[in-house]
């Protein structure tokens, strides 16, 4: 059940969700909300971004300002947003698809200019809405829709992306770790700078019921059977990586964050 | 040289224009033949503690304007054929979720890369139908480096007040020739800002429109309200919905703020239409070559007149059926092959014969040959 601190940041009149019963993004949700009353955030001066797709439905259900956008695109609105109004938390909620294939570049530029947003990426290796179609993080041999004979192209990390391209903090963790799901979040808003907080989370419906993980269970399960902490990993073979989702902090760096740099530009400029 | 007085090309005075409405946010990228709007307003707007954003590509520059104006900025982007392409589906969001911006297109050449460097006005009926779904459209034709600096303000001044975006369909002639500009005394012409939400906010029903005008007040990312963007159709709350009447009172409601005050919006220009019976019809750059034919072939005795439509969008059909209730023949010299020429024959092709004259190999209409075809069918 949900905190009492949290239910004044859902829109319950936006109820019932879309999410089917046993989907994992009502823990990231709780999670988001979790750190946004603990760190004291205000709702009207908390924003939520997102683009399109189960996980991009987010935003309606909770009671802030709220902008859900196009596909793909939501980093580019909510880097307006934040450009405009620096004093403002930006926090963009995406899919796998949403923030690695259609909003790739999006997201790669938003990493390297380091703008103070914080991007939740809820990672279900595939695309959940439209029917279970292949996503850029579904594994090599992961059946989809469109691709029923299991995917040949090589996922991307979205962790190893995100800090090759510039981001200030980068983690993941998976739903079956709600605690550090929630760790991770408010260190990311915390973090002056752009953050990816990547969440592994499943898709029954879509991906479980072609993959032998058809309920709930067997992917939380799953999770908590493949998660493995990063200290952990570095003691292991690439072999034995195989298959494992690596868990933990990648990158925490500081690093000049853009609004701030533009701010100074305009002293700079106006004397 | 007095100060108020400028030699700017038209680019120059579309970004002077934006900033004397009250543009302090400008998200973009380079294009040719725009990109001059874009290096004026990372010049200018750092002076006056507004923003300038390079984005990524012509999609994250709309989008980030899109959100500036979301967090209570007057915000324009400027583009050329290819990045309007681009900015389509999110011209489309701002239409749906009833954002002001301003967007400014300089028109080249296309379809596809086409020709950068050369003029057309190709992308008119982009303007009116490019992104998806139905919505009212108010769309510019500059035809002097004075109006793109008149224009982009009163362009400013309608998405304000109907809450969505609005073009400006200027073209690679107006947008790289220099001019004199009268620039006008601020406060000698009328500022319009976006009516804010008079309730508390535990009141605030985001959608909801004043009956008197069709336009919900809105709020601003970070003034205290809270409410629900979304592209998705809502109702007043602005929350996805399915119910056919919530659907059908939301997208009539996106024509009708528009229609319902189409004579407030619409401009056009008139020369020497009186007793006219042949009368030329044009826009942007071609209507400067046009007047001049005019004036020429009255001096020769030919009864001819000129309609310039100041809005391409709303069209000024009603003036135009008006003025030429009396013409026999009217010319529509175009830089395209016949785009605009289809709402002149709508609206007089029953009663007079309509003469396209088109002309897309990159050059423009000169008065010799717009006089030439003026004679031929005198």
């Amino acid at each position: 059940m949900p905190r009492e601190e949290i239910k004044p940041w859902l829109r319950t009149r936006f109820f019932p969700h879309i999410w089917c019963p046993g989907c994992g993004h009502g823990i990231i949700l709780h999670a988001i909300l979790r750190s946004l009353v603990d760190l004291g955030k205000s709702r009207e001066e908390t924003v939520i971004a997102s683009g399109i797709g189960c996980s991009s439905r987010m935003p309606g259900y909770i009671n802030a300002n709220t902008v859900h956008t196009t596909h793909g695109r939501s980093l580019g609105f909510a880097t307006g947003i934040k450009l405009a109004n620096p004093s403002l938390t930006v926090i963009d909620v995406m899919g796998d698809g949403d923030c690695t294939a259609i909003g790739g570049n999006h997201f790669i530029h938003a990493c390297r200019r380091n703008i103070d947003i914080t991007a939740i990426v809820m990672n279900n290796n595939i695309y959940g809405m439209t029917g279970g179609q292949a996503s850029p993080t579904t594994p090599v041999g992961a059946r989809a829709t469109t691709a029923p004979y299991g995917a040949i192209d090589t996922p991307f990390d979205i962790c190893r992306l995100a800090e090759g391209a510039g981001a200030s903090y980068v983690a993941r963790a998976t739903i079956a770790q709600p605690v550090l799901c929630e760790q991770y979040i408010k260190r990311g808003i915390q973090k002056k700078g752009f953050s990816v907080v990547e969440i592994m989370t499943h898709c029954h419906t879509q991906f479980g019921r072609r993959n032998k993980r058809p309920n709930p269970v067997d992917n939380l399960n799953f999770f908590k059977d493949n998660s493995v902490p990063k200290a952990k990993a570095k003691e292991m073979t690439e072999e034995e990586k195989k298959g494992k989702i690596i868990i933990g902090e990648f990158v925490d760096r500081e690093a000049q964050e853009y609004t701030e740099a533009y701010l100074k530009l305009i002293e700079r400029v106006r004397g | 040289m007095p100060s108020n007085l400028k030699f700017w090309q038209g680019n120059m005075a579309i970004a002077h224009g934006g900033i004397a409405a009250g543009c302090r946010f400008f998200g973009g990228y380079p294009i040719t033949p725009s990109s001059e709007i874009a290096e004026v307003m990372a010049e200018e707007l750092p002076k006056l503690n507004g923003r300038f954003i390079q984005m990524e590509d012509e999609i994250a520059g709309i989008a980030a304007t899109i959100g500036a104006s979301i967090a209570g900025y007057k915000a324009m982007t400027a583009t050329s054929g290819p990045g309007f392409s681009l900015k389509q589906e999110n011209l489309g969001l701002a239409y749906m979720a009833e954002i002001p911006i301003v967007v400014i297109d300089v028109m080249r050449g296309g379809p596809s890369t086409g020709l950068p460097t050369r003029v057309s006005q190709q992308d008119v009926m982009q303007a009116r139908w490019g992104t998806h779904g139905d919505h009212g459209t108010i769309a510019y034709s500059p035809s002097s480096v004075q109006e793109c600096y008149e224009l982009t303000i009163e362009a400013f001044n309608m998405a304000e007040r109907f809450r969505q975006p609005v073009l400006v369909m200027s073209d690679e002639v107006i947008g790289h020739m220099r001019e004199k500009v009268v620039v006008p005394q601020p406060g000698s012409y009328p500022i319009l800002d976006r009516k804010k939400p008079k309730v508390s906010p535990e009141e605030f029903i985001p959608y909801l429109a004043d009956p008197e005008d069709d336009i919900p007040p809105m709020a601003s990312f970070g003034d205290g309200y809270r409410w629900h963007v979304t592209g998705l159709t809502h109702n007043d709350w602005g929350f996805p919905t399915n119910e056919p009447e919530e659907i059908g009172k939301k997208h009539l409601r996106l024509v009708r703020k528009v229609d319902r005050f189409r004579d407030d919006i619409v401009k056009y220009d008139l020369e020497q239409t009186e007793d006219a019976e042949i009368l030329v019809f044009s826009y942007g750059c071609v209507a400067r070559s046009a007047v001049r034919a005019v004036r020429e072939a009255r001096a020769k005795g030919i009864k001819v007149g000129h309609f310039r439509p100041i809005t391409l969008w709303p069209f000024p059909d009603k003036e135009l059926i008006r003025v030429g209730s009396q013409v026999k023949k009217v010319i529509v010299p175009e830089l395209n092959c016949g785009q605009m020429v289809s709402e002149v024959r709508i609206a007089l092709g029953a009663k007079a014969e309509i003469i396209p004259s088109n002309l897309v190999n990159g050059e423009i209409l000169r008065p010799h040959e717009i006089l030439a075809t003026i004679e031929e069918v005198a």
